[in-house]
């Protein structure tokens, strides 16, 4: 059924060397519209670095990128942003100093146009502008649960609220796509939870969603599909179920002797 | 606290009048002619330190060179009236967007660069500013400057008298903080914060951090040309050594006493340095050592400086966790 859908996000053949260090080497992958796609993987086994090639950050040793069918290799970004691929961060790339508030309306930049003459001239383009990202941005904030804490300076809070601020400014973008570097990590079970059951809402809303995660249980109960890596390289990619049972991934979690039965005799 | 802040948002118009109100009065309240000039002097400098501080607190670049822009607005001025005998009041908008232009040239290499790289391109820029000014005889009479640069004209008034020219500054440094301050509140300003504050963050949002670091430095070294204007026939004299980079790091101390990424920090800033520069001139040279003490204490206690924004990564970069419920004022401005 999945299959038959578009095809959202693709990579083909992506490598990603630093220096003779490969970070990345030949990952295909692809992204269904209207799915949840988790990536997995041991520590230092490229999640980051490949997203980063698929948002921008960096561009592919090797490999093409494709976006709604167009070739978006090694595009920058801010162009990224712009074709509406939104996406949070590893360690968090929050402005700390400002408020909630401000943090999600910056997310509303690409969705709005005033320039210098419209602000200093207070023309209509800019109250409507101004009227947008308030209006949005306190939206979103009221369906992520943070309406009460739009004032507060978004380094006050806690890595979990922190999290979910990141992910409501990428929201603000209207984000076709919206990628998360493991917005689980620093969040107690219940936040998690919350964060899962948010995540599964956007996705009936019709957010195309791809999360890295490390929690188990929040991959397993909340992805369609999954896609295994190590040390760089693609080991498997099914749905929770096949991931599961799958003798690779077990190994590559577990190291080969547990899975052989050798290291428990 | 937040009771005077009600107070003050209710009466803001009021309070502003008021304000405008006094200062208009400062010329005929000071006893000496010499008092006005400091006070002319005091505005003159806040609305540079503010142009400076435009790119310096607000998207977080490290511009050194702002007396390049500053000369660039005094020459157009001196040179087309003393030679066309065009107005001031029509070369006050040109003076700043010739110095645009240059600021544009001198962001593009600039873009790539960042911290103390940055810097020494903006040093380097206005050095060779300084040394075309004094090389380029034709137009800017060389090492002999530009004598007897006509008085604008204003509503009649002997704008010759520091009593009246005040006027001029004062105009300029009002209609500056009102349309900075209006910018800043956009998606512009907004913009060249979030850069200051994390600039991957910015990019990975598509604000596209190329264009609006140069659209910030060129906003900045609008103002410093408009300042220029405005400076060359107040000092009746100019010539290339009154833009050093002395000028500079004059500027740029105004901006780091008193505080960057506010509005009122630059203001400040040229308050104090201007009142210092006069008080002791008796220790004549000595009075840098002075500068430098208060400059070293400053980035050491407050590096965001006396009243610049503590919410920002200015501050050093610390999080104050005193109270969680503050920020009910909510601006970009940080008050």
């Amino acid at each position: 059924m999945a299959d038959k859908r578009k095809p959202l996000l693709e990579a083909k053949g992506i490598c990603k060397y630093f220096g003779g260090l490969k970070a990345v080497e030949e990952v295909d992958m692809q992204i269904m519209q209207g799915e949840i796609f988790g990536i997995i993987g041991p520590n230092g086994a490229g999640k980051t670095t490949f997203f980063n090639v698929c948002t921008g950050i960096y561009p592919p040793t090797k490999g093409k990128i494709f976006f709604e069918g167009e070739d978006i290799t090694g595009i920058s970004p801010e162009k990224a942003a712009q074709k509406r691929i939104a996406r949070t961060f590893q360690n968090l790339q929050l402005f700390k100093f400002m408020t909630v508030l401000d943090n999600v309306k910056i997310g509303c930049h690409i969705k709005t146009s005033s320039n210098l003459f419209d602000a200093i001239v207070h023309t209509k383009k800019y109250r409507r502008d101004e009227e947008y990202a308030i209006e949005k941005s306190l939206d979103i904030l009221r369906s992520i649960d943070l309406y009460e804490y739009r004032d507060t300076m978004a380094g006050n809070l806690s890595y979990g609220m922190q999290r979910k601020v990141e992910i409501a400014r990428a929201l603000a973008l209207d984000p076709k796509i919206l990628l998360l570097d493991e917005p689980a990590a620093g969040m107690n079970p219940p936040e998690t939870r919350s964060l899962m059951e948010f995540i599964k809402m956007l996705n009936k809303e019709g957010y195309t969603i791809t999360v890295i995660e490390h929690d188990m249980k929040f991959v397993m109960n909340s992805c369609d599909r999954i896609l295994v890596l190590n040390f760089g390289e693609k080991i498997f990619e099914g749905t929770p179920d096949e991931v599961k049972v799958n003798k690779e991934v077990q190994s590559a979690y577990f190291g080969r002797g547990l899975v052989a039965g050798e290291a428990l005799k | 606290m937040s009771k005077v802040k009600e107070l003050f948002n209710k009466y803001q118009v009021l309070v502003y009048i008021l304000l405008l109100a006094l200062l208009c009065a400062v010329p005929f309240i000071l006893p000496k002619a010499v008092y006005v000039r400091y006070a002319c002097n005091i505005l003159m400098y806040a609305t540079l330190a503010g142009s400076l501080n435009i790119i310096n607190g607000y998207s977080g670049q490290t511009c050194l060179g702002q007396a390049g822009f500053f000369a660039i607005g005094a020459y157009t001025m001196a040179a087309l009236s003393t030679k066309f005998g065009i107005s001031f009041w029509l070369l006050l908008p040109f003076a700043g967007i010739l110095a645009a232009f240059v600021g544009f040239l001198v962001s593009l290499p600039t873009l790539k660069l960042k911290g103390i790289y940055l810097s020494i391109v903006t040093l380097g820029a206005s050095e060779i500013i300084r040394i075309i000014a004094q090389t380029w005889t034709p137009v800017t009479g060389g090492a002999m400057g530009i004598k007897q640069i006509p008085y604008p004209e204003l509503f009649g008034l002997d704008t010759f008298r520091p009593k009246y020219y005040y006027f001029i500054f004062l105009v300029i440094a009002v209609v500056f903080l009102f349309v900075t301050k209006r910018v800043l509140n956009s998606r512009v300003g907004r913009s060249w914060i979030a850069i200051r504050e994390d600039e991957i963050a910015a990019k990975s949002l598509g604000v596209q951090t190329s264009f609006y670091k140069s659209l910030n430095f060129m906003y900045g070294a609008f103002w410093a040309g408009v300042v220029g204007c405005a400076y060359a026939p107040f000092v009746n004299y100019i010539e290339a050594s009154q833009f050093s980079t002395d000028t500079g790091f004059n500027v740029l101390a105004m901006i780091v006493i008193g505080g960057q990424g506010t509005l009122i920090g630059p203001i400040v800033g040229s308050t104090i340095v201007t009142l210092l520069t006069e008080t002791l001139r008796f220790l004549e040279s000595w009075r840098y050592v002075i500068y430098a003490v208060l400059i070293i204490a400053m980035m050491w206690l407050r590096p965001q400086g006396i009243a610049g924004a503590s919410r920002s990564i200015l501050a050093g970069g610390k999080i104050k966790r005193k109270k969680q419920a503050e920020g009910a004022e909510g601006g970009v401005t940080n008050g």
